[in-house]
């Protein structure tokens, strides 16, 4: 049986059997263990989310079911069969505009320079550093920053507590997450791609738009909407600018309205929250359904994106 | 290394060569051809370490140059300092001369980008843009502002690198779904494309099967009656097969340093490169006893 493998001088082998060949089970007892616990955090990732959801669906059936078109159409009021996020929807919808037009172009824009144009010094890299560390600070502080800089400092632009200054604070809030998601996937493209758009005498503009930031799209779309749901999603900045419960439009025209007093479905959320749970009971949870239902669909659009411009590059 | 060659390495490389490899080499006296590149005193760093020592040589027009070596011996240094791919390392340094016919690269009023214009690069890798096959070919051309019918120059190209019967039908598909060899047939379409004096192959077989390869080494040497080709490779039979003139590169180790550095070591006529190599390493490298 040994006569498989030539008998080397000074290194003893084990006969070659069956038995030596089988998998020995117990020895793996460490990574049966290991791959047990690692399902486990997998359940009990799917599990809170799933609890959370099925929550949210049971204690808003009500609202939703008995008055869904009321409640998508009201503006809040105190009463309960009247009160609707219709104000809550159209701010949230003002703000992811604000977001992609400002944060976008900027994050974007940040992420190119920093990746494709900025020499590797110090410098750069504390900057990266930054807004690493960035993307953790707490959506308070921006809040902060937004009722100093918006709402105080360029009030007379952005009309105080305003739409305006919420989407300009969320849009700050979210640079950090956009500029890193961008620069990461123009540093996954391979230089091989590079190399060959500059080898046939491509200059590095040239070399960027036609090669790198397309074969980064998807990646940098992602990036973007996921920081378009998590702006949606954002109360705390809201309250600290002055963000209002619900408001009165009057006789104000759009512009007026863009300046005027603003809510937003989390801040919706946040309000029917803190009513008497006996009659509010389903409208905090209805609300939070409209920005689920809200964040899904934009994350479908741009799922669909990614996937089409994926096909474009063949891959 | 193959068996064979360690076996017999010049029965195997003589069997391999150009039936007469004299003939073959243009005739040294009376009309030698023109010089592309001149090369004196070549010297590359990266930051502080020298890549490359003293390299000096010269590239004939319509012929094929190739540069061997073991791993780290700097020829594929010394090849991307030709179209100035060296400037897209930061750390990277050129000192010395280098003359393309009889204009300095390295000037400072020379412009990079209008350097690879002229002279074309084919990479180790295929690396077709994530584009479809027309769009590959026709990159180099629009980014150059090339007057003319792109379709045209589309057809020419792909024929070129004899490509255009695989794939006419399906022009306008993803160049990711070829194969390995016909992804690096396209790479050379791409890059003669622009119509450039002088190709660089950067190994370009080296990740190709025999077949592909034994097609592209068809390909450079139809090629040969209009491009300078340069290429480096890691085959030594390759070289042998395709080339007209060989430099035989070798890393050294610094005596100061320790570093290993890359060296010329033999710049010949294939022919004798292969038969009859004045220096002891290069015999030694080509007969399969290092690298």
């Amino acid at each position: 049986m040994t006569a498989l493998s030539p008998d080397r001088p000074g290194k003893t082998r084990l006969p070659l059997t069956l038995e030596s060949l089988k998998r020995q089970r117990s020895k793996d007892g460490f990574g049966q263990v290991f791959q047990g616990l690692l399902l486990f955090s997998v359940a009990i990732a799917f599990a809170m989310v799933a609890t959370v959801l099925i929550t949210v669906l049971i204690d808003s059936s009500e609202v939703l079911r008995g008055q869904f078109w009321d409640f998508l159409t009201n503006k809040s009021s105190s009463d309960p069969a009247k009160a609707g996020v219709a104000q809550g929807i159209r701010g949230s919808l003002i703000i992811a505009g604000i977001v992609t037009l400002v944060a976008f172009p900027v994050g974007i824009g940040a992420a190119i320079y920093l990746e494709e144009y900025a020499a590797d010094t110090p410098l750069t890299r504390l900057i990266e550093v930054t807004v690493r560390n960035l993307a953790g600070v707490p959506s308070i502080v921006y809040g902060l920053l937004g009722l100093a800089v918006f709402v105080q400092g360029l009030g007379g632009i952005t009309g105080g507590s305003s739409v305006i200054s919420a989407g300009l604070t969320l849009a700050i809030l979210v640079l950090p997450i956009i500029i890193i998601t961008a620069s990461e996937s123009i540093r996954a493209i391979p230089s091989s791609l590079r190399e060959g758009a500059y080898g046939l005498g491509a200059t590095q503009w040239e070399v960027i738009r036609t090669q790198v930031l397309p074969a980064a799209m998807p990646g940098i779309l992602t990036g973007a909407v996921l920081s378009i749901a998590r702006a949606l999603g954002e109360a705390a900045p809201l309250l600290v600018i002055g963000a209002a419960a619900f408001y009165s439009t009057g006789f104000q025209g759009q512009l007026d309205q863009m300046q005027g007093a603003f809510t937003a479905l989390p801040m919706n959320v946040a309000t029917f929250a803190k009513l008497p749970a006996d009659v509010w009971a389903g409208h905090a949870a209805a609300a939070s359904v409209v920005v689920l239902v809200l964040v899904f669909s934009i994350n479908l659009v741009a799922i669909i994106a990614r996937a089409r411009l994926t096909k474009k590059l063949g891959r | 290394m193959s068996s064979l060659e360690v076996n017999n390495p010049k029965v195997s490389m003589s069997d391999q060569l150009p039936s007469s490899p004299v003939s073959e080499t243009p005739p040294t006296a009376g009309d030698k051809p023109e010089t592309v590149f001149t090369v004196r005193d070549l010297n590359v760093y990266y930051g502080d370490f020298r890549a490359v020592v003293d390299v000096g040589l010269e590239v004939y027009e319509r012929e094929i140059t190739a540069f061997i070596g073991p791993s780290g011996c700097g020829k594929s240094t010394v090849l991307r300092c030709f179209n100035r791919m060296n400037d897209l390392i930061d750390i990277a340094r050129v000192e010395g001369q280098l003359l393309f016919h009889d204009i300095d690269l390295y000037h400072p009023d020379v412009d990079p980008v209008a350097v690879r214009r002229r002279i074309g690069m084919v990479f180790h890798k295929p690396n077709p843009f994530p584009k479809s096959i027309f769009d590959n070919v026709a990159f180099g051309p629009k980014i150059a502002g090339m007057g003319g019918d792109l379709d045209e120059i589309v057809e020419t190209s792909l024929k070129g690198a004899g490509l255009w019967d695989e794939v006419k039908d399906r022009l306008d598909k993803s160049a990711l779904g070829l194969s390995g060899g016909q992804q690096q047939r396209l790479c050379i379409a791409r890059a003669i494309a622009v119509q450039p004096d002088v190709l660089l192959m950067d190994e370009p077989c080296s990740a190709l099967d025999p077949i592909a390869t034994g097609t592209i080494e068809e390909l450079m040497r139809e090629m040969k009656s209009q491009y300078t080709i340069v290429i480096v490779t890691h085959n030594m039979q390759q070289a042998a097969r395709v080339s007209d003139r060989t430099a035989f590169f070798t890393a050294e180790a610094d005596e100061a340093t320790g570093q290993r550095r890359g060296k010329l070591v033999e710049y010949d006529d294939t022919g004798l490169i292969f038969s009859n190599p004045n220096d002891e390493r290069t015999e030694a490298y080509i007969t399969g006893r290092f690298g």
